[in-house]
């Protein structure tokens, strides 16, 4: 990076750093947990995790909060994820591949319709 | 860009670093490692979170949840449990005031919920070797408004519509002392940074440099814009080496964007800034001697005026702002002077960093809002007393400050309110003190710090501290007499009157507002040979009551000079000649039967 002499230039500083910064602060719209228990990882819950992160980095999502959680007790349809959007239902996705998640996210956070095929729960667990 | 799902912030302040902050960083990334977790959680190194006295410390986000007291070990179960498997581990969650667990984010600990930081805005959130995390939080955008929308006037009238005022410890109008400096006559002029923080227990200075060092290359630039500076100096003293490594890089990367150098931002505007690193003398701090310093002088104060506006650094018109009160210039220009003037007084807008320490749960660096009072600063946000004993007083503002008692504990925390109790703001020293703290103990702590650190330049202070030094440790010895603490008040007041420099001229308060508040405990010493707080080794006693005591052995066993005689199951007594009144037999006993008497037990007496 050369030297800065405008606003704009100061502002894509900021901007690219706040996506970095963001990811780790408190008070987003909503998180994603991923299941990451023993069997949650057995069953390739971090290749998902990882998808989340990329999904919602390739669509700038930057308030949304990716959460790694313990067991979530459904472990006969792992990997699973929990979508949290401030004020609405959580809502429990199971049999999250890679593939899914990406349809999750697309889906769910951006146009705000369920998933219904995948849907293993509603509410609290 | 990387992808990351939990950022581990740990604090590499320097208590953390001391209490092994780096064995912990290390066993984190080595366990993350092992589960092939390195890329997607990352470590960033912070400067002081403020809660030193639970450090090694750090915070795991996305979830903001802290952890105290770390160890190898600990770092390690944290990444299986909480990285990998999502479970807080309870053991060293951080515990708020009551004790209890707190899992949760920044907002909700109570420490820290009732901060509102502004010079430590930066300190613990970013990564101070990284220039984009600054500019992330609007960094380096108060220096492109001043420099490109604003004239050097301009600067000026905002600084001084936002009430600043200098945290260095004389609260003089920052606004002010710029104006001065820019009208100086003079083609080249100086800014300088006083980052000497020579005050026993202050850290914010240092802790600011560490954690956020381009705050105050910021800061700088628009201050040497608005005086017409062309060059800047941070005067660091060598004692704080993570904060000159810090800056020297940020000095870097600000000189890569183009921050400092040759036309910064592009306008016509040229500014560079030198570190010089002091020796750590505490008179060093005081600004005439600090800039003989920096020119390679003897560090000595000399006469005011001319005032360093006037005649500073080679002569030329120079302006000195301490750390604290540069770290909140980039803020007040970016939002303008109302925005800061919405906390704190009337007379004293804004925020002010304090360090607290002694007799309180949560020590450590708090920034709060001017005006809170010292009851809310000591109760709410220090945690009260660790033990239940009784909060006494407070002592303010370091070797030039004084006491408080507790029944002042509403007065609300500005300049004005603590110089009017005798005591001072200061650089934001503040050491809790409950009944077992000795006031003729604290001023003798204080005058000690001054007569090794006074210059020796005009002979009051030099002859006079060290003649009040020797009359309270008279009194503490038990050998004072009541004359004794008129001749301390009547040296007081000619050390104040005819010292040269601030440092002379601050020196006897200690004692002077100990004597104010406290003149029944130099009178139990100088009268009855009694320390009411039981702290003065001569005047106390050890005994055993023999009602009490079960005859267990477990004080005889611990005496280091073997003065505790009697046989198993039968009383003890103690040899009052030969005990070095250490205290650890009070401290073995399990019954209770052990306890301090003042005055001593006379000896002579008995024979
Ligand atoms: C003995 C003595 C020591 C001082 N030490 C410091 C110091 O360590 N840091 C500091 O900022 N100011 C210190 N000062 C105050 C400075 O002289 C000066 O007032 C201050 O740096 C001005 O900055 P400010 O207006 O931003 O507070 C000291 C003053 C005296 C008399
Ligand atoms: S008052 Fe003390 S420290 Fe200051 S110049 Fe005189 S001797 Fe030196
Ligand atoms: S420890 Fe206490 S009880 Fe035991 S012998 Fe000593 S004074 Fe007596
Ligand atoms: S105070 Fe120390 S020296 Fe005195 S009796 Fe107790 S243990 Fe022994
Ligand atoms: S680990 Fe997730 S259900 Fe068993
Ligand atoms: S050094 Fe870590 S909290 Fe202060």
């Amino acid at each position: 990076m050369g030297k800065i002499k405008s606003l704009e230039e100061l502002m894509k500083i900021k901007e690219e750093a706040l996506k970095n910064v963001k990811m780790r602060e408190a008070g987003k719209r909503g998180k994603i947990v991923v299941a990451m228990g023993t069997c949650g990882i057995a069953a390739g819950a971090k290749d998902t995790l990882k998808a989340v992160v990329e999904t919602l980095d390739e669509l700038n999502i930057d308030d949304i909060a990716v959460v790694q959680s313990g067991c979530m007790g459904l472990c006969e349809v792992e990997p699973t994820i929990e979508v949290a959007l401030e004020g609405e239902e959580p809502i429990i996705y199971g049999r999250v591949t890679p593939e899914n998640a990406k349809r999750i996210i697309k889906s769910h956070i951006v146009d705000g319709e369920l998933v219904s095929d995948l849907i293993v729960k509603r509410g609290e667990v | 860009m990387p992808l990351t799902t939990n950022t581990i912030l740990i604090c590499a302040g320097g208590a953390c670093v001391s209490a092994g902050e780096e064995s912990v960083k290390d066993a984190l990334e080595r366990k993350l490692k092992e589960y092939n977790l390195q890329d997607i959680v990352k470590i960033v190194e912070t400067g002081c979170m403020g809660a030193c006295s639970l450090g090694p410390i750090m915070v795991i986000y996305p979830e903001g949840v802290y952890y105290q007291k770390l160890t190898p070990e600990v770092a390690e179960k944290i990444v299986e449990e909480h990285i990998l498997k999502g479970r807080i581990v309870k053991s060293h969650l951080y515990k708020g005031e009551k004790g209890e667990v707190i899992p949760q984010p920044q907002e909700e600990v109570a420490f820290f919920s009732r901060q509102v930081k502004i010079a430590t805005r930066n300190v613990g959130v970013i990564n101070p070797l990284d220039i984009d995390e600054y500019i992330a939080r609007d960094g380096y955008f108060a220096l492109h408004k001043a420099l490109k929308e604003m004239t050097p006037e301009e600067v000026i009238q905002v600084i001084k519509d936002s009430g600043l005022r200098g945290r260095g410890g004389a609260g003089f109008p920052t606004g002010l002392k710029w104006e001065f400096a820019r009208k100086s006559p003079g083609d080249k002029k100086y800014m300088i940074c006083n980052a000497d923080e020579g005050d026993p227990g202050a850290f914010m200075d240092r802790s600011i440099l560490e954690g956020d060092p381009h705050s105050i290359i910021e800061a700088m630039t628009i201050a040497g814009y608005a005086i017409g500076a062309q060059k800047g100096f941070v005067y660091v003293r060598a004692e704080y080496p993570i904060a000159i490594e810090r800056l020297t890089e940020a000095l870097k990367q600000a000189r890569e964007y183009g921050f400092l150098g040759e036309n910064i931002l592009g306008t016509d505007f040229s500014f560079d800034i030198e570190i010089r690193i002091g020796a750590g003398a505490f008179v060093c701090g005081e600004e005439t001697a600090l800039m003989h310093s920096i020119e390679g002088k003897r560090g000595q104060p000399r006469v005011k005026p001319p005032f360093p506006a006037q005649k500073g650094l080679w002569g030329n018109p120079s302006n000195i702002n301490n750390v604290e009160t540069l770290s909140c210039v980039p803020p007040i220009i970016f939002h303008g002077p109302q925005w800061f003037k919405q906390w704190g007084t009337e007379k004293s807008p804004g925020t002010k960093v304090f360090a607290l320490a002694g007799k309180v749960k949560n020590t450590g660096l708090v920034e709060v809002p001017m005006g809170i009072t010292l009851r809310e600063l000591i109760y709410e946000i220090g945690g009260g007393s660790p033990t239940g004993k009784k909060i006494k007083a407070v002592q303010t503002g370091g070797p030039s400050g004084g006491v408080i008692p507790a029944e002042y504990f509403d007065t609300p925390v500005d300049f004005e309110s603590l110089t009017s109790l005798g005591a001072i703001i200061g650089s934001g020293g503040m050491i809790v003190l409950d009944e077992d703290d000795c006031m003729v103990d604290v001023a003798k702590f204080f005058l000690e710090f001054t007569v090794d650190e006074s210059c020796g330049k005009c002979t009051p202070c030099r002859e006079g501290t060290k003649k009040m030094y020797e009359i309270l440790d008279k009194i503490t010895n038990g050998e004072g007499t009541e004359e004794d603490l008129e001749t301390l008040e009547q040296l007081a007041y000619i050390i104040k009157d005819s010292s040269l420099c601030g440092l002379g001229q601050t020196a006897p308060n200690p004692v002077l507002s100990t004597l104010k508040y406290y003149r029944e405990e130099y009178l139990a010493h100088v009268r009855e040979g009694k320390c009411p707080a039981k702290k003065c080794k001569e005047l106390i006693s050890y005994v055993i009551d023999p009602e009490k005591c079960v005859g267990c052995t477990a004080c005889a066993r611990v005496c280091p000079v073997s003065c505790i005689s009697g046989e198993v199951r039968k009383v003890h007594t103690i040899d009052q000649e030969a005990c070095i009144r250490c205290g650890s037999c009070i401290e073995v006993c399990r019954f209770g039967a052990i306890s301090k008497v003042t005055p001593a037990v006379s000896v002579e007496v008995e024979e």
